[in-house]
């Protein structure tokens, strides 16, 4: 399947034949478990098994739960408690869905900020990307819609102002709003809907991943130099990689096994710390909580929609511009999604040829600061909507932006990149020492 | 929906001015309890769960319900550890539920729950202590929750002995001042006193103690099964630990062909 030259299954026994000539689905696992991938990968390099882990621990305890949780708003947070009081391991089995959908956002940030350091959205990994966005657009949504189940107060009014959002869009707002919900306000239509989405989505996101691999298989791995595995022979092509299993999954495996002994620490120990305790009360519409707060994940993005207000001058311009159409709520929203859309443009946006953040000075830099900025919004995401909160949160989501449409296409034409290694051999050798199998063959 | 954020906002404003005057800064007062269950290692102290419990009954229960709580796991061993016989006598003799196949009253027995209680517009205790976070520090990080838990324990028992004495009349209703309160004035009247309740073992029944064990109560109340999860916990733990050293020598001399002897510089 891979671009990159390497054996293929080939069917010995008359039974694999019969099999293979039906249905080569051996040989399609073969290939993709055995692929050529860059020797030289490093820890960062782990977390999309930690993803493909956290698709089927959500899958698994989902499936249970749904076996005892009850999708109406007079049931739904009784039934919750019917699943930790009195259902077998029903505590262990919710509280490992509840912070497994963080380890899978913890896992995705580091999986996508991995990948805008080292330009593993770059030409050819341009469709990966794209499509690792849309499993990211997906997780946000199944997860949205599975805070909501629960039937607390934060489900509640947190479905009530993020479905709110898309009563933003001029003209169409309220239809769409009420057609989301499936009426005037959030209330069982609106349960029921998310309740089937939320079993829905996974199985998209699942179908997703497969397609994710598919085409990052197709391209190869990028790796921490930027550079290509040499493709000349397999012989030159073996020089530079390793076969994934059983090296990479072992490797993958050993990292999978110490995060979750601290995912397992905080489920045994701490499983309430990322959630909110306004969540234990009972979903009440005439009772509005003091703050809402969306999930830890949503935050920096919150606090971008937040950060445009009526005072901000480019919201004021905006709306002089459009006649008013495009007033500080809508632009919260496009600025909202527009954060999102500015990573999946990244392939584009970055003008540089050279594909690594090691081997560019100025860029690794404002990358750097990236990363900050994103820990920033997620600080003033959960802040109270006030100064000096406010100023922060714009010149935050400013930064957001900027480092997409300008800095990005700025750097690759005014940075000067440092000496990149010929081969991915050479760069493993530099590390690691040439390895004595390598260097005497002949012996 | 602004709308609605817009009238929350208003509200929380409106009801700042009060919090302003209590506890001299704004700032509600939350003690951090030394509770036998907090931590890893924390477990519940089950004399305390029945000094609790007896609270609970003879006080709490007059205007608070515990409605997601089954009377029969009061013989739970992690937890209150009652014997099952005490349970049912304890569930006759205190409760009374509606039975709608009798279409009538009848005494409880432990399969039901303990009753709802709305009559005084009181909340349901049940998940109290998880609905409430004592401890938000430092910047709203809510990091300190790792080593002081999330405080709702402590929450209750500061509210319950948070009372400075004196009240007020607003809208008709008698506000008294707490200093555990968000906001400062609370309606439920001071519930304890000391030696209200007289324990069979004559444990200390100052107000301060008797929070600390309604609190602790509660805490059981909302999470039942603390002390199951925390032996998964373990176990998991060190499971994973062990699998973790084990892949990491797997790794190790599965890629030791491959690279040289290290000289990495």
């Amino acid at each position: 399947m891979s671009g990159i030259p390497h054996d293929h299954y080939e069917p010995k026994t008359n039974g694999e034949k019969w099999l293979n000539s039906r249905l080569p689905i051996v040989g399609l696992l073969y290939d993709t478990l055995m692929i050529p991938t860059p020797k030289n990968l490093n820890w960062w390099w782990i977390w999309g098994i930690v993803l493909a882990f956290c698709l089927a621990l959500q899958i698994v305890t989902g499936i249970v739960l749904v076996m005892h949780y009850t999708p109406h708003v007079d049931l739904a947070f009784a039934s919750i408690e019917h699943i930790m009081r009195n259902v077998n391991g029903g505590y262990m089995l919710r509280y490992l869905h509840m912070n497994g959908a963080s380890l899978f956002f913890v896992a995705v940030y580091i999986h996508i900020f991995r990948g805008l350091f080292y330009g593993s959205y770059k030409a050819p990994r341009e469709i990966t990307w794209i499509i690792g966005m849309l499993i990211y657009l997906c997780m946000m949504g199944t997860a949205f819609m599975g805070y909501v189940l629960p039937w607390g107060q934060m489900s509640f009014w947190g479905a009530t102002v993020i479905t709110g959002l898309f009563g933003a869009i001029p003209f169409i707002g309220d239809a769409i709003q009420t057609w989301l919900l499936g009426g005037p306000a959030v209330d069982n239509a609106t349960l029921n809907r998310f309740f089937s989405l939320h079993y829905l989505l996974p199985f998209v996101i699942a179908a997703l991943v497969i397609v994710h691999i598919w085409a990052f298989h197709t391209t190869g791995n990028n790796n921490p130099t930027g550079v290509e595995v040499r493709r000349g022979s397999k012989a030159e092509a073996e020089k530079d990689t390793l076969p994934f299993w059983p090296y990479f999954v072992i490797k993958d495996l050993f990292a999978l096994a110490v995060i979750l002994v601290v995912f397992w620490a905080v489920v045994g120990f701490m499983p309430n710390y990322l959630g909110h305790p306004d969540n234990y009360i009972e979903a009440n519409p005439l009772v509005t909580p003091a703050h809402i707060v969306p999930e830890w994940y949503f935050l920096p993005f919150y606090a971008i929609l937040r950060a445009f207000t009526g005072e901000v001058w480019v919201v004021q311009f905006a709306s002089f511009i459009t006649g008013g159409i495009v007033d500080a709520k809508f632009f919260g929203v496009l600025a909202m999604f527009g954060a999102i859309l500015a990573m999946a443009l990244a392939p584009w946006l970055d003008t540089s040829t050279v594909r690594s953040g090691k081997y560019r000075p100025m860029f690794k830099w404002w990358f750097y600061l990236l990363v900050i900025d994103f820990f920033a919004l997620m600080w003033l995401g959960a802040m109270p909507a006030e100064e000096p909160y406010a100023t922060f949160s714009l010149i935050a989501s400013a930064y957001w932006f900027a480092y997409f449409f300008v800095i990005l296409p700025i750097l690759g034409v005014i940075e000067k990149p440092e000496a990149q290694p010929e081969t991915i051999e050479e760069d493993f050798n530099a590390h690691y020492g040439k390895a004595d199998a390598d260097a005497t063959p002949a012996e | 929906m602004f709308k609605k954020l817009a009238i929350g906002a208003a509200f929380a404003l409106a009801l700042a001015p009060a919090s302003t005057f209590a506890a001299g800064g704004g700032e509600q007062h939350i003690e951090d309890f030394d509770f036998s269950f907090e931590g890893p290692f924390g477990t519940y102290d089950q004399n305390q769960l029945q000094r609790g419990l007896q609270i609970y009954t003879e006080v709490c229960a007059a205007c608070h319900g515990l409605k997601y709580v089954p009377l029969r796991t009061l013989s739970d061993p992690d937890g209150v550890g009652m014997p099952e016989d005490q349970v049912r006598a304890y569930a006759a003799g205190n409760f009374e539920v509606f039975d709608p196949e009798l279409d009538d009253f009848r005494p409880a027995i432990p399969t039901d729950h303990f009753p709802a209680n709305t009559a005084a517009g009181a909340p349901d205790l049940s998940l109290m202590a998880k609905a409430r976070a004592g401890f938000h520090g430092p910047y709203g990080l809510g990091i300190n929750q790792l080593v002081k838990g999330m405080g709702g324990a402590e929450y209750i028992a500061s509210l319950l002995h948070g009372y400075t004495g004196h009240e007020k009349e607003e809208a008709g209703a008698v506000l008294y001042e707490n200093t555990a309160f968000p906001g400062g004035w609370i309606s439920m009247a001071p519930p304890l006193f000391d030696e209200q309740v007289e324990f069979a073992d004559g444990h200390e029944n100052t107000v301060e103690a008797m929070a600390q064990d309604v609190a602790a109560f509660l805490m059981w109340t909302a999470e039942p099964k603390m002390m199951g999860r925390k032996n998964a916990g373990f176990v998991g733990v060190i499971f994973l630990s062990v699998l973790s050293v084990l892949l990491y020598l797997v790794n190790k001399r599965l890629w030791a062909p491959h690279k040289g002897k290290i000289r990495k510089d």
